[in-house]
């Protein structure tokens, strides 16, 4: 009965919890992510979710001959850094920002049309009793014509 | 009664805390079984982590409402106002489906008329688009100061990119956030149509070998598999049930087109701070794959529109 009683209250504690994540999710991706797009056109397109230490994401998306891009991911500031990795149709390696001191950003333009896959994954700290730390990580788009 | 009451109480908010949990992890992406990344997790932790390793986060990205109407800019191809969603239809939509399909779709006119600087047709597709928003809740998506801030800047072309790019990250963030992915689905569905139906309406036979728009029609088959997976995260609901079942019968229409491209190599520009994705490719759609490939996109586009 007691553990009925207080089940609605957790459930909503964590509810809320949830809730205000996904907005500071948002806030974090508007304030720190979309500035790093810099002068190229963010296309609008939101993808942001909370991750843990170690703990990985992938996207799938098509980029086009015409246009020249520049993908941003960003880790909130507590997380150990965010590795990024930009894979073709065979599963090659076309970048890797751990070959750039893990920089936010990678500029690339394509001579044809392809389907990449981006492999973001928040690495793990060295300290490891520590509780894992998890965070917002952001992926965004930004787009401009081939000069 | 009141026993009967904190039961049914606790049942439902929990049901409501895991659909929240799920939701809010997916944000926009969807969970799919690890594959051979691996992930390092280190001993102490393992326990903690355990779980969070069972899946992997998956974002299916389509080309944005924006990014197809500038696919469109790019290729060279005219302003046909005629194409357009008439705004005058805007009260016809009153279910969910239609009205998210139709803030794709008013999104992507708006982006394409942006491009071309038609002024008026601007604001009024902005505010046919805030109606949209508006009717499924998304609070905040376009507000007043949005439609004041097009306004004043309605020829700056720069100015009004960013507020369409900003009200739609505002529409699908709403949704994502709030446990709505399938709506948020229909959205980029109903946009990304809108583009693929106003590049096919714009190719004339006549024109049809060398088109630079024809190669961005078929560029669009790298993206069908992204549009299916997107969909089939909300499998089960009704009206996204119907939406796989039209992707499908394109797909169909997209398989009939080849395309085939060499590895590709990566090459970095020093001076642009820019790699160079090389590559070649070839294609291979006939006039006849394309008529029926244009048929079928507008009658499906039609179902969104009626």
């Amino acid at each position: 009965m007691r553990i009925l009683r207080i089940t609605p209250i957790i459930a909503l504690f964590i509810l809320g919890i949830t809730v205000n994540a996904n907005a500071q999710c948002k806030a974090f991706a508007k304030k720190v992510c979309l500035p790093e797009l810099g002068s190229y056109t963010h296309d609008g397109n939101y993808h942001a979710a909370v991750l843990v230490e170690g703990e990985e994401a992938e996207l799938y998306k098509t980029f086009y001959s015409d246009m020249e891009y520049r993908v941003a991911v960003s880790g909130e500031e507590d997380l150990p850094k965010v590795e990024f990795k930009v894979l073709d149709a065979d599963k090659n390696v076309l970048y890797s920002n751990k070959d750039n001191d893990y920089s936010p950003t990678w500029d690339f333009k394509l001579e044809s049309s392809q389907q990449l896959k981006i492999v973001v994954k928040v690495l793990t700290s060295d300290q490891a009793e520590a509780t894992p730390e998890s965070g917002c990580v952001s992926i965004m788009f930004g787009f401009r014509m081939k000069k | 009664m009141n026993k009967k009451y904190g039961i049914s109480s606790g049942i439902l908010i929990v049901f409501i805390l895991c659909a929240s949990l799920v939701s809010g992890c997916r944000s926009g992406g969807n969970k799919a079984p690890a594959d051979d990344l691996s992930v390092n997790v280190p001993q102490d932790n393992s326990a903690v982590i355990r779980d969070v390793k069972q899946a992997k986060k998956v974002f299916d990205a389509l080309p944005s409402p924006l990014e197809s109407a500038m696919l469109i800019k790019s290729a060279g191809a005219r302003f046909e106002q005629t194409l357009l969603n008439p705004v005058s239809d805007v009260n016809n939509y009153v279910t969910n489906k239609s009205m998210a399909l139709n803030l794709g779709i008013y999104t992507c006119d708006l982006s394409y008329a942006s491009l071309y600087d038609q002024t008026q047709l601007i604001i009024d597709y902005m505010n046919a688009a805030k109606k949209m928003a508006d009717g499924l809740g998304i609070l905040k998506a376009v507000d007043q100061a949005t439609i004041d801030e097009l306004e004043e800047n309605i020829n700056n072309r720069d100015v009004i990119m960013k507020i369409v790019s900003e009200t739609f990250m505002n529409s699908n963030s709403y949704l994502e956030d709030n446990g709505q992915p399938a709506i948020a689905a229909m959205v980029l569905v109903g946009g990304w149509f809108e583009g693929l139906y106003i590049s096919t309406q714009l190719v004339e036979m006549k024109d049809f070998n060398g088109n630079k728009l024809v190669g961005r029609i078929i560029d669009q088959k790298l993206s069908i598999d992204i549009l299916i997976n997107l969909l089939e995260q909300s499998k089960g609901n009704p009206a996204i049930d119907e939406l796989i079942d039209q992707v499908q019968h394109l797909k169909t229409v997209f398989d009939k087109i080849s395309i085939s491209t060499s590895r590709v190599q990566p090459e970095y520009d020093k001076e642009t701070n820019t790699t160079i994705l090389k590559s070649q490719v070839k294609t291979n759609m006939t006039p006849e794959v394309f008529k029926e490939l244009t048929a079928v996109v507008a009658d499906i586009r039609s179902s969104f529109v009626k």
